[in-house]
């Protein structure tokens, strides 16, 4: 249970029962779906995006409590920061994701970046699920290179 | 009717995350009892050799453990004859076999064939294979909302175009045990052979082919206490005699040169290649084992744990059983409030208790239901009440993770 507790923090409760920016935002410029046939997760993600920058990002879908709340508390940190900046977010994300926060300890990575982000630290016990934390975030980046395919957590490179 | 052979499976003494093992995957596969992990041990270390080919003595007696097998099977299931029954990987491959030797053999373009709304995949792709070869045409018997096949549907689904049928005998989700000899009895008055997949059925139930009278029937070992890699085609002999072989190579061929093959007899028309011996010989332990308990208690056992775990699952805030058929085997798919079930099966795990989270194979059933993931707990014969109460006593914990 104690275990338990570090994963499904209350945060991460209340974002999967009540996602933030959960709407399909219809001024997108870039739009994309993702899914894991695995557990059937699916979501799309909606990106107005200015001279680089993300004004505003909303999701839509449907999955277990992580892959809602990784997608909603993803779409409050990206918000206003640039291409670049996101870019570097999601590669510190994944490393706590796969590492936990071991991951910083070794390769010098300052999470307190990642914000509130850092609540899905907990994931990395979990290997099995750590494609529902990640999926949101494999499909923004998908979205922001405006890539036709859909995106699948069962392609090769996605974890 | 309780049985007490919990101690014969050596896997299940184990903490998982610092708790006993509750092991309720059983459809996924079954564990395993000690004689099929012994019997297997013994073919390695005292009669390894290869079967049907040289005159020594080990291989005499490889051979003779393996044809000892059909025999078996053939006893288990009471087929007609030994030569009814052919060994390959499992369902999947078998459902495969028929598909490609009979269906690309038989069927053409506008010939209908015939499954059901609760199939797993492995009775739906291999199908959707055939139709893309031939131009024949998938039909689907609807499900009702108890988890129950629409029987009427069905009679109406038979027409004159209707060539073959393939029905799944025990649902891997619902659990539902479909009333196979009824439907073969209708096909039957159409002239439609029918092909059972008993995934499910052989492990909980007795499956007597002839009193069935289905043309084929399909099991796979280890969801049976045997192991990986290894299961059955039973296929009556005037349907085996006309197929073509499914593959081709060594086992199979009477006489091979450049211009012309003959091939072997049944059922070795069917077995090409070195086939997997040690997993054949340790199905025949595994059926043994069941022999040995007997079906009856078997079956007994199941349906206790089933009205048990049924009953208790109903006490639960907020849960939902899916599936509640007349005639059930120990398989309870449910859903808990908004709770995913992946958040679920996690927070179970961390009390030992396995489950499986998903679609279950089966994603056209899940989307009749309108749920894309289900939480499943499926029985065993060393399943025990007090189980049921960990699994009552986990879901609990997960209502209070999730009660903010």
């Amino acid at each position: 249970m104690t275990d338990m507790r570090e994963l499904y923090q209350e945060v991460i409760i209340d974002h999967g029962r009540r996602p933030r920016n959960f709407f399909a935002c219809e001024q997108a410029n870039h739009i994309k779906e993702g899914f894991n046939p695995l557990c059937g997760d699916k979501l799309t993600v909606y990106l107005v995006e200015h001279d680089g920058i993300v004004d505003v990002v909303s999701f839509q879908g449907c999955g277990c409590a992580i892959s809602m709340a990784s997608a909603s508390l993803m779409t409050e940190v990206i918000k206003g920061k640039s291409f670049d900046e996101v870019h570097e977010l999601f590669e510190i994300f994944h490393r706590i994701v796969t590492l936990g926060k071991l991951g910083e300890l070794n390769d010098n990575i300052d999470f307190k970046k990642l914000g509130k982000l850092t609540v899905l630290a907990g994931v990395s016990e979990y290997p099995a699920r750590v494609k529902c934390a990640t999926l949101a975030w494999h499909t923004l980046m998908a979205a922001m290179k405006n890539s036709q395919e859909p995106v699948s957590t069962e392609e090769p490179g996605m974890q | 009717m309780h049985i007490h052979r919990r101690k014969d499976f050596p896997i299940l003494n184990q903490l998982v995350r610092g708790k006993s093992l509750v092991y309720l995957d059983s459809a996924a596969t079954t564990q395993k009892p000690r004689s099929v992990i012994d019997a297997m041990d013994q073919y390695y270390l005292e009669n390894n050799a290869n079967i049907h080919r040289a005159v020594h003595y080990l291989s005499e007696r490889a051979t003779y453990d393996y044809e000892a097998v059909r025999v078996n099977v053939q006893n288990f299931i009471n087929a007609a004859y030994s030569h009814e029954i052919i060994f390959v990987r499992g369902v999947t491959e078998g459902v495969n076999l028929i598909a490609q030797s009979y269906g690309r053999t038989y069927l053409k373009a506008g010939d209908e064939i015939v499954i059901t709304a609760m199939e797993h995949h492995s009775n739906i792709v291999p199908w959707q294979l055939l139709c893309a070869q031939t131009g024949a045409v998938l039909r689907v018997i609807p499900v009702k909302d108890n988890g129950e096949l629409d029987l009427d549907a069905y009679a109406d689904l038979i027409t004159e175009k209707t060539k073959l049928i393939s029905i799944i005998h025990v649902s891997n989700v619902l659990g539902t045990i479909n009333p196979v000899k009824k439907m073969i009895a209708v096909a039957h008055a159409k002239n439609v052979p029918v092909i059972l997949d008993g995934a499910q059925a052989i492990p909980h139930l007795t499956v007597d082919v002839q009193d069935l009278n289905c043309d084929f029937y399909l099991f796979s070992g280890h969801k049976a206490y045997g192991p990986t890699g290894i299961g059955v085609v039973y296929g009556k002999t005037c349907y085996l005699e006309k197929m073509p072989p499914y593959q081709g190579g060594g086992d199979m061929i009477k006489q091979v040169s450049f211009a012309e093959t003959t091939y072997q007899d049944l059922p070795y028309k069917f077995e090409a290649g070195t086939p997997n011996i040690a997993g054949t010989v340790g199905l025949g332990a595994a059926l043994d084992y069941l022999r040995d308990i007997g079906m009856q208690n078997i079956i007994a056992h199941d349906q206790q744990l089933l009205s048990y775990a049924t009953e208790a699952l109903s006490n639960i805030p907020n849960l939902r059983i899916i599936g509640s058929a007349a005639h059930k085997i120990a398989v309870l798919s449910f859903v808990l409030g908004d709770i995913h079930a992946h958040d679920i099966g996690t927070i179970l795990d961390s009390e030992g208790i396995a489950v499986r989270t998903g679609h279950h194979c089966a994603m056209p059933l899940a989307e009749r239901f309108g749920l894309p993931a289900t939480v499943r707990a499926s029985f065993g014969l060393y399943n025990t009440c007090a189980e049921v109460d960990v699994l009552v006593e986990g879901l609990h914990q997960v209502n209070k993770v999730f009660s903010f």
